[in-house]
């Protein structure tokens, strides 16, 4: 089979030293996106998570004598909107095939899934990097399949339980090309993917509950080398899991040919315990799935009508909003990121942003309000301040009613008690000092009261910031800073403007 | 294409049934008989011709997403040879 | 009582309506006769409360004035056929004590209608045979000998049960299915009529799954019009079945006695196979004249890919086969062997549950699916599918309607063909085209053989045109005057 990937020179800072010279890493990952509906599939029962054991099984889903799949329409529909926003190629017409094998929590059998003709085709997705690097990964196909039930081993010394609830859950199933180069990369790629449909609404991307899962493929090879042998590393179900599984699954592999040996395409599982991978056994006897066309179903197809209808409705995405972001704001690309992370975060930031300073938006909103919502678990929808109330916050500052740091700390209690900005400035006495009188008399006590200071100051004038802390200190950081600098620097001669 | 008792064994742990020993003579023979006259197939000139899955000529009716049916945990595990406390209970499987 | 069982389906309705007798009387008489042919071994199942129940039910809807299509009629239904809270094993030992909480679409359809069931019919395991000899629960005798002999012989399969039972007066109609001609050639070596539908007329949903692109259902009756009103009632669209096609039901008694001026009748020239048994081939020409008597039109048409058909059915039909039956396996219901890990289980339960046939189309279909033999096994057979059903559409473009043989023998003995799956195989020769196009067939019982054994002869029609076949049928029946009985030798 011919690998098409993006050819890339490697970066050296991406190379992995091993004993006997460079290696890179090659990197794509299948990743299964649990479809957002409401009920399954090819059946009506229900994809809520935690329910009591089979008790969200069909008697499709239990595969019982006689019984037949029917497609759930809203499955179909947003496969195709995942398709779109991944830029792909959406196939008017798809099959789905029997992928037949032997598990006890897959009841029929087989698994419907999608072989030789998937419901979407090739596309690619923007990751960003640090620094501001992006590169562009492709994207192979996405296709629809059943999930499996969940089997528990460890109830029993000798028997397996079996809970077929989740049989039968529409899973996208998205191959990337293998474009990754590093750990970084490919917990990237997820980041993105899983950001992308979240926007979407078709997953919602929750990697504990199994929502999101990703199988990673690991190869390596010297520069310029073929492609190595590859391992693929099932079910990783966090992104820190992934990174820390390509890392040790890289270093296993070149000590392996650094050693003389070859790598065993194989199976393996991360073991988040010991940050180690190991072979699976159970599936080192090659799969013969045996793909043949489900003769219960008829070729999918739906029309361009129908696939525009939907383009039609898709929400703003990552990408684009990021770019609009930078260019109506004037936000650098790292901020931009930062807000775009979450829809519901980017609309927060332009509401606050809307008729204000966007700089001064973007600070406090990716500063102090993800910084405290992060502190507490806090999401977006349960922040206690609003956007509307820190917009109020920041305009008091930007008129100066009060003072940076005073701010920092109005912004504390509001988002411990809830209450607007102007009634906590109002009921804690926290108006900026402005008042020119007022303030010179403050500097006027600190310097008589510290001569040797001042005379050091003459010599030294940096050391004028320590009268500014007196005085901010003795108004209880209510005096205008820029105020108590100038004066300051008059009175102590050091200022050339007056 | 002719099957050997290897072959024979292969496919009986594809298809998860057991054969014995003995009766992979007896297998072979039978199932070489059918590929010998299915073989006749291959004299058909198909170039061309599109292959035919499924005697229907329509477009697949879609569902609506809807929750239909459930809480049917007493009757999926009614028939089963073992079950516990909702679940199906079954041998281990060996990881 | 036996007086009652004589009475065909559509005569019992119009003798319900007319108040002359009632579903219990008629159930009654018909329980007895299942007890007095137990050695046929043509039911697998006997309801015999519910079946009263449900007439006492019928007979008390009918009073209210609310009666169905079927009311109060008593019927068979293949084992195939999963009915709630009643046994349903396929004639399978893997599905050893298997009782559905659901009913199939049709079968829920016929008690929708009014009709009563007497019990559960005998069948190839898993619907795979054409002699019902694979069955878990022994073989089905039928109810024809041949003059002067009392060999046991088959009554055909996979639907035996459903063909002997309607043959020797044990329910007024059966339900039956066909995967390769496993109604009509029942039908044929029974004296009577079986029909498949075309492909999506009935509902598969809750049918016990043999090779899905194939299989149908459809009933097994003493005559054409009992065979028209049966599936008026069977058939129909399901929505749980995505291959179950929306279109009406029509009457289809209605078609019966109409005239055949200026029908086209297709003689296919490839059914003139090669050692075909002479009297079958007189009993074709028999039929040829009928037709024209009637004013049908009779031309040659060719299928040239006939003589391919067999060889891509037992392809197709074990390739489904062995993805269908995988869900047999211990876990949820049926047979378990214990096992000392999972893949234990499974290969100890399945060696046991299935028998040798299941088995050879389960290893066989798994084989031309595997991995390096796909194309040159399933991919070209359903290549070659595509012809054939090419084939008929344009031999469609001429006629109307084609006529053939529906077996190439009348009915053999037990054990006589059990040693070469093969020749086993051949059986389905002129039926199993019509499942690999997925058009509607019907088997009309025409003449007898030398020996006194029924033999049968086929329409094909296009799709969706069960009406047509229905009228040229029910013209070859009145033409064939076909009213032989076997003797009740089983009362003796």
């Amino acid at each position: 089979m011919t690998v098409i990937m993006r050819d890339r020179t490697p970066r050296p800072e991406d190379l992995i030293k091993g004993l006997t010279g460079d290696w890179e890493v090659i990197l794509g990952l299948e990743v299964h996106a649990q479809v957002t509906s409401n009920a399954k599939l090819f059946s009506g029962a229900s994809t809520e998570f935690g329910a009591e054991p089979n008790t969200q099984v069909s008697l499709v889903d239990a595969a019982l004598p006689g019984m037949l799949p029917v497609i759930n329409r809203y499955c179909v529909e947003q496969a195709v909107r995942t398709g779109l926003g991944l830029q792909a190629q959406v196939n008017l017409r798809s099959v789905f095939d029997r992928k037949n094998y032997f598990y006890p929590d897959l009841p029929q059998g087989y698994q419907i899934s999608q072989f030789k003709h998937p419901i979407v085709g090739e596309g690619e997705v923007v990751i960003d990097l640090p620094g501001g690097r992006s590169e562009i990964v492709g994207i192979e196909r996405l296709h629809l399949e059943q999930d499996a039930g969940k089997s528990l081993h460890d109830q029993h010394p000798s028997m397996s339980y079996v809970d077929l609830n989740r049989s039968g859950v529409a899973l996208m199933e998205i191959v990337s090309r293998p474009d990754m180069r590093s750990s970084d990369e490919a917990k990237a790629y997820v980041t993105k993917l899983r950001t992308i449909l979240r926007y979407l609404g078709t997953c919602d991307g929750n990697m504990d509950e199994g929502s999101l899962r990703a199988d990673v493929n690991v190869s390596v090879r010297r520069v310029g080398e073929p492609l190595g042998t590859r391992c693929e590393i099932k079910n990783v179900n966090s992104i820190r899991f992934i990174g820390q599984a390509i890392e040790y699954e890289a270093r296993r592999q070149i000590e392996i040919i650094e050693e003389g040996g070859s790598i065993r395409q194989e199976t393996r599982l991360f073991d988040p315990k010991t940050g180690e991978t190991r072979s699976m056994r159970s599936k080192e006897e090659a799969h013969d799935y045996r793909y043949f066309p489900d003769p219960d179903l008829l070729p999918l197809a739906f029309s361009r009508a129908w696939v525009e209808e939907i383009a039609a409705s898709l929400p703003e995405l990552p990408d684009a909003k990021k770019a609009r972001l930078m260019a109506d704001y004037g936000l650098s690309a790292y901020d931009a990121s930062v807000l775009i992370g979450e829809s519901a975060r980017a609309d927060y930031f332009e509401e606050v942003a809307k008729g204000r300073d966007a700089k001064l938006a973007s600070n406090w909103v990716t500063g102090e309000l993800f910084g405290a919502l992060n502190r507490e678990g806090h999401s977006i929808e349960q922040s206690p301040v609003s956007a509307k109330q820190l917009g109020e916050l920041i305009d008091l500052l930007a008129d100066e009613t009060i003072s940076g740091r005073i701010a920092k700390q109005v912004f504390e209690s509001m988002y411990k008690t809830g209450r607007d900005a102007a009634k906590i400035v109002e009921e804690d006495g926290l108006r900026q000092v402005t008042d020119l009188g007022a303030i010179e008399a403050a500097i006027d006590v600190v310097l008589a009261a510290n001569p040797d200071k001042v005379e050091q100051t003459k010599v030294k004038p940096a050391l004028a910031a320590w009268f500014v802390g007196q005085v901010m200190k003795s108004t209880s950081g209510k005096a205008n800073p820029q105020v108590v600098n100038q004066i300051l620097a008059r009175k102590l001669g050091l200022s050339s403007e007056d | 294409m002719s099957v050997d008792q290897n072959t024979v064994r292969h496919i009986a742990r594809l298809a998860r049934i057991a054969v014995r020993e003995d009766e992979l003579e007896v297998l072979a023979n039978e199932l070489n008989g059918i590929l010998a006259w299915v073989e006749q197939l291959g004299e058909v000139p198909t170039d061309g011709i599109e292959p035919m899955t499924g005697a229907v000529e329509m477009s697949m009716k879609m569902r609506d997403d809807v929750v239909t049916t459930g809480n049917l945990q007493e009757q999926v595990t009614a028939n089963a040879p073992g079950s516990d406390d909702g679940f199906f209970v079954v041998p281990k499987v060996v990881e | 009582m036996s007086d009652l069982t004589r009475l065909t389906l559509a005569g019992a309705r119009d003798a319900l309506r007319k108040k002359e007798t009632s579903a219990v009387e008629l159930t009654q008489a018909y329980l007895q006769e299942m007890e007095a042919a137990a050695s046929l071994n043509a039911y697998v199942l006997t309801t015999p409360e519910k079946a009263l129940n449900m007439a006492k039910a019928s007979d008390a809807k009918r009073a209210r004035g609310a009666e169905g299509a079927l009311e109060g009629l008593p019927l068979g239904i293949k084992d195939l056929f999963c009915t709630e809270g009643v046994r349903t094993t396929a004639c399978s030992h893997i599905l050893d004590g298997f009782v559905p909480p659901y009913e199939s679409h049709v079968t829920a359809n016929l008690w929708r209608d009014g009709a009563v069931m007497l019990g559960k019919l005998n069948n190839d395991e898993f619907a795979m045979g054409s002699s019902n000899e694979t069955s878990y629960y022994g073989p089905v005798i039928n109810p024809w000998r041949r003059e002067g002999d009392v060999t046991p012989l088959v009554p055909g399969g996979s639907s035996g049960g459903s063909s002997a039972a309607v043959a020797a007066h044990l329910c007024l109609a059966a339900t039956a299915t066909d995967t390769g001609g496993s109604i009509r050639q029942p039908a044929a070596f029974t004296g009577t009529v079986g029909i498949k539908p075309t492909y999506g007329r009935c509902s598969r949903w809750g049918i016990v799954a043999f090779a899905s692109s194939l299989d149908q259902a459809g009933p097994i009756t003493r005559d054409v019009r009992d065979a028209a009103i049966m599936l008026r009632s069977m058939a129909g669209h399901d929505e749980n079945d995505a291959t179950s096609v929306d279109r009406p039901v029509p009457d289809y008694e209605l078609a019966l006695g109409q005239s055949l001026k200026g029908l086209s009748v297709g003689i296919p020239k490839e059914y003139r196979v090669e050692g075909m048994s002479a009297e079958i081939d007189a009993l074709w020409d028999r039929g040829i004249e009928w037709l024209k008597a009637a004013g049908a039109v009779i031309k040659e048409v060719s299928l040239p890919n006939t003589k391919y058909a067999l060889p891509t059915y037992y392809i197709v039909a074990p390739a489904e086969c062995s993805s269908n039956l995988a869900r047999y396996d211990g876990v949820r219901y049926g047979l378990r062997i214990e096992g000392k890990d999972i893949t234990d289980m499974y290969e100890k339960t399945r060696a046991a549950g299935f028998g040798a046939e299941v088995r050879r189309r389960v290893l066989m279909g798994t084989y031309v699916l595997s991995a390096g033999y796909y194309d040159a096994y399933y991919l070209k057979a359903q290549k070659v599918r595509s012809m054939i059903a090419h084939d008929f559409a344009r031999a469609f473009a001429d006629v109307d309607v084609l006529l053939t043989p529906t077996a190439p023998s009348a009915a053999f003995g037990i054990g006589e063909n059990t040693d070469d799956p093969l020749a086993m195989y051949l059986n389905d020769v002129f039926t199993v085209t019509v499942n690999l196009a997925g058009l509607p067939g019907i088997s009309v019982p025409a003449g007898l053989s030398s020996q006194g054994l029924p033999l049968g002869l086929q329409l094909i029609g296009r799709t969706f045109d069960e009406e047509t076949l229905f009228k040229a049928a029910y013209a070859i029946e009145e033409a064939a005057g076909f009213t032989a009985r076997p003797s009740a030798w089983w009362k003796a």
